[in-house]
């Protein structure tokens, strides 16, 4: 089994699983009809994308496991996504800024490995581009009304962003795993993308009439396995039904 | 809290090209951009539209219902109208 590929493969595979995941608890409590349905169309399409990410580690694995051994049943230290996905959902604003941040990345991400050497991820990255612009569209004309509108969304939104700045810095992270799929053409460079995502986020930024927190603290670890508190929560939910009623099926 | 509802939108969307967009119902959204994006989501999720309108519901003038006598009912005598008096030659088909 090629372990950088699959490691590769998983983070890709883990952030999308656990964002729907953590959209998905939205379903049914949006704060309007009309966005409930948007950000849960939004988890349906990350689900989507972990599937298909799921299949294929799967197969490099090459251990007889499925996609769903690889997302209901692993221990926590086994999912390698950033910390921001798992992050609670909060208020709306908190929802919101968590994924304006991630899908400004993950549109840039989508679009490089489109050319990556192998031709399951160029793929898949190909499909998944398309609805990552709108997630982003949606995600960040939020950011904007929310920043730009009432004294109260203005001050919630700011403190999101406040919140979450902190674990933006993980989604550029990089380690020998990146180093070997670079080399390989397979995996891309995050410090290339780095500028242009920051472009695009103070873009949203300065429309919305927020501030960029000036506290560099930095939090990571996710990548390596390392979480916040949040995703022992979001897996003893994600998890439950394999748990309970191993091999069930619907 | 602010009890004021978002704006009440008409949605129209088009199913496929040659085709009229056709209204398929109404959403609340903040403006015009949003309300799109709302509809996206709303209306074409299971591949419905390839283009979607949208306008203001209060922009929407209609018909006042105690007029429909003086309206609608005059033709309901004039069956001559309808393009039902001619004879399609044989050799015409798909009419």
């Amino acid at each position: 089994m090629n372990n950088d590929l699959y490691t590769y493969t998983l983070r890709i595979a883990d952030d999308s699983l656990i964002l729907g995941q953590r959209l998905s608890e939205l379903c049914g409590h949006g704060p309007i009809l009309e966005e409930d349905i948007a950000l849960t169309n939004i988890a349906l399409d990350l689900i989507g994308q972990a599937t298909t990410l799921f299949e294929y580690a799967a197969t490099v694995q090459n251990e007889g496991k499925t996609a769903d051994d690889l997302a209901f049943l692993r221990y926590e230290h086994d999912y390698k996504n950033v910390l921001l996905v798992e992050q609670t959902n909060g208020d709306f604003g908190q929802t919101i800024v968590r994924q304006w941040l991630f899908d400004t990345f993950r549109v840039l991400f989508y679009d490089a490995l489109q050319h990556s050497s192998d031709t399951q991820l160029a793929a898949i990255a190909e499909k998944s581009l398309k609805e990552t612009k709108y997630h982003c569209k949606h995600s960040s004309e939020w950011v904007i009304r929310l920043g730009d509108g009432t004294e109260e969304s203005h001050s919630r939104t700011q403190d999101a962003l406040d919140l979450l700045w902190r674990y933006s810095d993980e989604l550029f992270f990089m380690d020998e795993t990146d180093q070997a799929m670079i080399a390989a053409k397979v995996g891309v460079d995050l410090a290339a993308l780095r500028p242009i995502w920051m472009e695009r986020i103070q873009e949203v930024v300065q429309a919305a009439t927020l501030t960029i927190p000036t506290n560099n603290w930095k939090q990571q670890g996710g990548r390596l396995g390392k979480h916040t508190e949040h995703l022992g929560f979001l897996l003893a939910d994600l998890q439950y039904m394999q748990r309970a009623y191993p091999g069930m099926q619907w | 809290m602010s009890t004021k509802e978002w704006p009440l939108w008409e949605v129209f969307i088009r199913s496929k090209q040659g085709l009229n967009h056709k209204h398929v119902g109404s959403l609340r959204a903040p403006d015009a951009q949003l309300a799109i994006e709302n509809a996206r989501d709303v209306y074409t999720r299971r591949n419905e539209g390839i283009s979607i309108w949208v306008i203001p519901s209060s922009e929407i003038v209609a018909s006042d219902p105690d007029d429909s006598d003086s309206l609608f009912e005059p033709a309901a005598s004039k069956v001559y109208r309808h393009p039902t008096f001619y004879d399609v030659p044989d050799g015409i088909s798909h009419m």
